[in-house]
């Protein structure tokens, strides 16, 4: 049990505090209480459910006054009578934490729901996370009498392939000394896998498997430097304009129908990271559908394994109980720190943390707190900005480096950036992936708004030498070039829709049609097909080099139907390379069709356009 | 049901709620109050306080509150197909009540890992649906409109079209000639053994409607679940519905947070439309809800909050070139189909869809152009004809094709108005497709 978790005075955890229910509204419980209970200490309501008998649904002390708890549950509180018992637990809302997570799929609260019985999710129903009882081959990384502190390699293990080492109890405090470790061999989970003794005589007995309260962060690090390396995921608009970086943090906004959750799907696929955890705070269930679909099926194009092997998945869709869904960030960053103290790279995307947000506001309105902007809560600023904080590079105290890369949706209510969620979600994260309604409107996808995004890890220094030794030593001058290639092509479109084809300098055209390749070349990005869909890094570095080569080149053209035939060629030529596999026969033929183009331009030669091209205006993908 | 004490000491009367003085009342209960029906919303020590879905008209602080011991509740059965019934489930078209086995509603929800991915398509015979914005069975997709479009005329076609085991009509406030209209045309096209109808109108009390999805998906549920039978539910109108939810949200004193909405509208909205789902051993629910707009706007709370859930939404137009109403090829969305076509439809649906609706923005761009006075091109006088004969004898929610019939028209109106390199569709489609010598 972690000492953060509530002991009453005498120190004893036996005869746990027992509650009456006095009010009820929604899920909110007011629980009359004689003795002491914890702010977000959980309690356990007994229910009698008309269908099931004797039911306890799990609730958590939101508030406290005058004797009266006030207890959100997280589940349906029809029934619930003034009188009602409810047992409180002196543990705060933790998460088990051990070998057999991977692959899972659990809701907010931990339950692993494929061990739930039945189609429909009764009240009150509840499963382990991961099984006590599975066996597990070890090999010991200290020694008796070896100096260990709270999160300290015990052990090490194997699981889907992936290192799986044994932390010492994150809530050990000050030095502890090992007093027995086992020798090579299979244990199973819930086995004495070791004894610890500190300086005062004390003994604790460690396992695989711990628990931790998820609304405290683990912090078993020595330090937490600024991230520096890129973060791989084959999205073109991120790894080549947008760096999003091991370790950082992120958010994308967009109106619905944006491709929110298809740009998460393909980060989610393709990103260069040992562990993907995906929590699905209150969004639709198909979508999560999808990805149990999927997921066991789809290699993970880095190891060739599948990609549920090294994905847990909380799924917490919009139907199911409010408050469950905001602890499910919670539970899902949680499990996100704990391998990341094993030294891995995690990667957590949350879609959406609007509704998280939402399930706060809901919460703090029950309370009666007087409202902040939209009713939101007053601290919800600081709300998201301490969970984002959670994420980063760590460095461990054996000098090894674990990562949790964040990166979550935001749904602004109305399409309207200036709510309070993305506001304040801007001022927490550095990186930001705006989806545009116009984008998507004429299908261009990914809709990240090349103008609006950003990503501040562009000033990094650490991150500058890393991209100058490991990517190209032009990689932050190009994607500076890039993006002014966009913005001087936006100008120059506003200019000639308000001015007309005739009344600008054909330069203006040029400009315009420079992003216009920019754009259809790198930006747009086809998710569904299977070239396409993810890029390598190298061939990105290489594609933004001729394409900028292209940008910086000047032709003479006879007039604007000249600039656009010739962009026009161009584009689609560049969509045919993007479509053809690395290093394939179609690949040369297309990079010797767009050199042959430029050539021809360049010498003042016109190919000859008998058949207007119109691939270029072709959507790329779906909304869907 | 079993009846349980009277209690006769009224603390509060509001125009929406009552509080009485009981004891040993659960939370979510029924109650009857003078006669009038009526939930615990909030229990408070003996305090319980009541939303009288009739209204608090004429209640005296001495009227009498029985509690009931149990939330609100369906009996679920045969008896319910072919019958239409108010927001409680009692009959409102002079038969007798059902009978069947009691079921509470807004019943639990379905464990994600238990749902099966949506892959069956749903014809409809309406272009703007079948070819542009396929439906899948266990999708949830709403019509956005205004008040003045033909929205429930669309969605009883629909309905009819669908071939659906059951079609269970869930009315909030439906004007009486809309529910009228409603019966009639289930009636007349001889399905009402296939229908079951939750109806309030306008001229029961608006906190009623509350119940009226409740009672519609725990009949679905029924179906689908324990019959396995593939079930539509229509829901209209949804923002009468959410109206509702903020009258009451009002009453009970809770801040408001956008358009005075609840905040918890996102929950409460997402709990009823979540129910659509493809079931394991073969049923299924679709929901097909109308959500009204205010002149179109779709960044008001309700159809935002709306469209951050359902799977697409499907708006209405009126076509004025060629005078017909069609489902709008641009705005609208059905964000399951990838699922279905160019799978169980033919290969060529994804491409000729997405050719047809460029040709169509075209004609749109043409249109403004001629609007401002400037020059038509060869090409755009091509694609107004093309956009003409897609919107009449395609689009046209009165005209009823099934989808490979609807693909050859799209074939025969590219091959009339454009050359090949003009459909931007792969060749060797075009080869196998486009008619050799343009048709009429």
């Amino acid at each position: 049990m972690a000492s953060e978790n509530p002991q009453h005075q005498d120190g004893s955890t036996q005869g746990a505090t027992t509650g009456v229910v006095q009010g009820i509204t929604a899920n909110l419980l007011q629980v009359r209480v004689d003795k002491p209970v914890a702010q977000n200490e959980i309690g356990y309501v007994q229910v009698e459910d008309r269908e099931q008998g004797h039911i306890e649904l799990m609730g958590e002390v939101i508030k406290y006054g005058d004797g009266l708890a006030s207890v959100q549950v997280f589940d349906s509180t029809r029934g619930i009578e003034v009188g009602t018992t409810v047992r409180f637990s002196t543990s705060l809302l933790e998460v088990t934490l051990g070998p057999g997570m991977l692959s899972k799929e659990y809701d907010g609260l931990q339950n692993d729901l494929r061990a739930i019985d039945g189609v429909f999710l009764k009240r009150g129903s509840r499963s382990r996370a991961l099984d006590p009882d599975a066996e597990w081959a070890v090999k010991p990384l200290v020694a008796n009498g070896d100096a260990v502190y709270a999160g300290d390699w015990l052990a090490e293990s194997e699981e889907n392939q992936l290192p799986h080492r044994v932390l010492a109890p994150l809530d050990l405090e000050g030095q502890w000394t090992v007093r027995s470790i086992i020798g090579e061999g299979r244990i199973k989970a819930s086995e004495e896998l070791a004894v610890l003794e500190n300086g005062e005589g004390q003994t604790r007995s460690v396992s695989m498997i711990q628990r931790w309260p998820v609304k405290i962060p683990v912090r078993a690090h020595v330090d937490k430097p600024r991230p520096h390396r890129l973060l791989e995921t084959g999205v073109r608009t991120m790894d080549t304009l947008h760096p999003m970086l091991e370790g950082g943090t992120g958010f994308i906004p967009g109106p619905f129908g944006s491709g929110k959750t298809v740009l998460q799907h393909a980060i989610s696929k393709q990103a260069d990271a040992d562990i993907v955890i995906v929590a699905a705070c209150g969004e639709r269930a198909n979508e999560v559908v999808e990805i149990f679909n999927e997921f066991p099926e789809l290699d993970d194009p880095r190891t060739g394994r599948k990609l549920m092997e090294r994905t847990i998945i909380i799924a917490n869709t919009s139907n199911m109980p409010v408050a469950a869904r905001e602890a499910s960030v919670y539970t899902a960053m949680t499990i996100g720190e704990f391998y990341r103290q094993m030294g891995l790279r995690v990667l957590l995307l949350a879609d959406s943390t609007s509704r998280w947000a939402q399930a706060l506001r809901e919460m703090s309105n029950r309370l009666e707190d007087l409202p902040g902007p939209d009713a939101f809560p007053m601290d919800l600023s600081a709300t998201i900005a301490n969970f984002y904080a959670r994420a980063g590079t760590v460095v461990l105290r054996n000098g090894k480096k674990g990562a949790i890369t964040f990166i979550g949706t935001v749904s602004p209510a109305g399409g309207n950036l200036k709510e309070p969620v993305t506001e304040a979600t801007k001022k927490a994260t550095r990186c930001f992936y705006a989806l545009s309604q116009g984008r998507a409107d004429s299908k261009r996808y990914p809709a990240v708004d090349p103008i609006q995004s950003y990503s501040k890890y562009l000033e990094y220094p650490e991150f500058l030498a890393y991209a100058e030794a490991n990517l190209s030593d032009r990689y932050a001058e190009q994607a500076a070039e890039m993006k002014n290639v966009l913005l001087r092509g936006s100008e120059a479109r506003d200019q000639i829709n308000i001015l007309g084809d005739d009344g600008v300098p054909l330069d203006y055209h040029v400009r315009f049609w420079r992003d216009e390749l920019l754009d259809f070349a790198i930006l747009q990005q086809d998710a569904f097909d299977d070239v396409d869909q993810m890029t390598p890094m190298q061939r990105q570095l290489d594609m933004a080099a001729t394409v900028l080569d292209i940008c910086r080149e000047d032709f003479d053209f006879a007039g604007f139907e000249a600039v656009s035939a010739f962009y026009k060629d161009l584009i689609n030529a560049f969509r045919q390379w993007n479509y053809a596999p690395l290093d394939s026969e179609e690949f040369a033929r297309q990079r010797e069709r767009i050199a042959k183009l430029v050539r021809e331009q360049r010498e003042g030669q016109t190919s000859d356009n008998t058949a207007p091209s119109t691939a270029a205006d072709q959507p790329t993908a779906s909304a869907s | 049901m079993h009846l349980r004490k009277t209690y006769t000491s009224i603390r509060q009367l509001t125009k929406a709620t009552c509080t009485v003085q009981a004891e040993g009342v659960g939370n979510e209960e029924l109650a009857l109050v003078g006669g009038k029906l009526a939930q615990v919303v909030k229990l408070n020590g003996d305090r319980v306080t009541l939303q009288v879905f009739g209204g608090t008209e004429g209640l005296f602080t001495d009227t009498p509150v029985q509690f009931l011991g149990a939330a609100p509740s369906l009996h679920v059965g045969p008896d319910l197909i072919g019958r239409f019934f108010n927001a409680y489930g009692q009959p409102i078209d002079g038969g007798p009540a059902p009978e069947g086995e009691e079921r509470e509603i807004g019943g639990p929800t379905v464990n994600p890992v238990r749902r099966e991915q949506p892959h069956q398509l749903i014809a409809t015979g309406i272009a703007g649906i079948d070819l542009n914005n396929t439906l899948v069975a266990g999708q949830k997709i709403p019509f956005f409109a205004d008040a003045d479009q033909p929205y429930n005329e669309v969605m009883a076609t629909v309905a009819l079209r669908a071939k659906a085991d059951k079609i269970v009509l869930g009315g909030m406030g439906l004007t009486n000639d809309d529910y009228r209209y409603f019966r009639q045309r289930f009636e007349s096209a001889g399905v009402l053994d296939r229908i079951v109808g939750f109806i309030n109108t306008t001229e029961d009390p608006p906190v009623e409607r509350l119940l009226v999805p409740d009672m519609a998906l725990t009949a679905a549920e029924h179906f689908a679940v324990d019959h396995g039978e593939q079930v539509l539910v229509l829901l209209t109108d949804m923002t009468l519905y959410a109206d509702a939810l903020s009258i009451v949200a009002n009453r009970m004193d809770q801040i408001p947070s956008k358009d005075s909405m609840p905040g918890s509208l996102y929950s409460d909205l997402a709990r009823l439309y979540e129910k659509a789902a493809q079931f394991p051993d073969g049923g299924s629910i679709t929901i097909i809800a109308v959500t009204t707009l205010s002149e179109g706007d779709i960044t008001h709370a309700i159809p935002d909050n709306t469209g951050y859930i359902t799977e697409g939404q499907l708006f209405l137009r009126q076509d004025s070139e060629v005078g017909k109403v069609i489902v709008d090829p641009f705005r609208s969305l059905s964000r399951l189909k990838q699922l279905v076509i160019g799978r169980q439809t033919r290969e060529d649906h994804p491409q000729v869809m997405n050719a047809a609706v460029r040709l169509y923005a075209d004609a749109s761009n043409a249109r403004t152009k001629r609007e401002n006075g400037f020059d038509l091109t060869d090409y755009d006088e091509r694609t107004l004809a093309f956009a003409r004969g897609y919107a009449r004898d395609i689009l046209a929610v009165d005209v009823n094709l099934d989808t490979n019939s609807m693909l050859d028209k799209a074939w025969e109106l590219f091959a009339q108005h454009f050359r090949p390199q003009e459909l931007g569709i792969k060749e060797n489609l075009i080869e196998t497709y486009l008619p050799k010598v343009p048709a009429g």
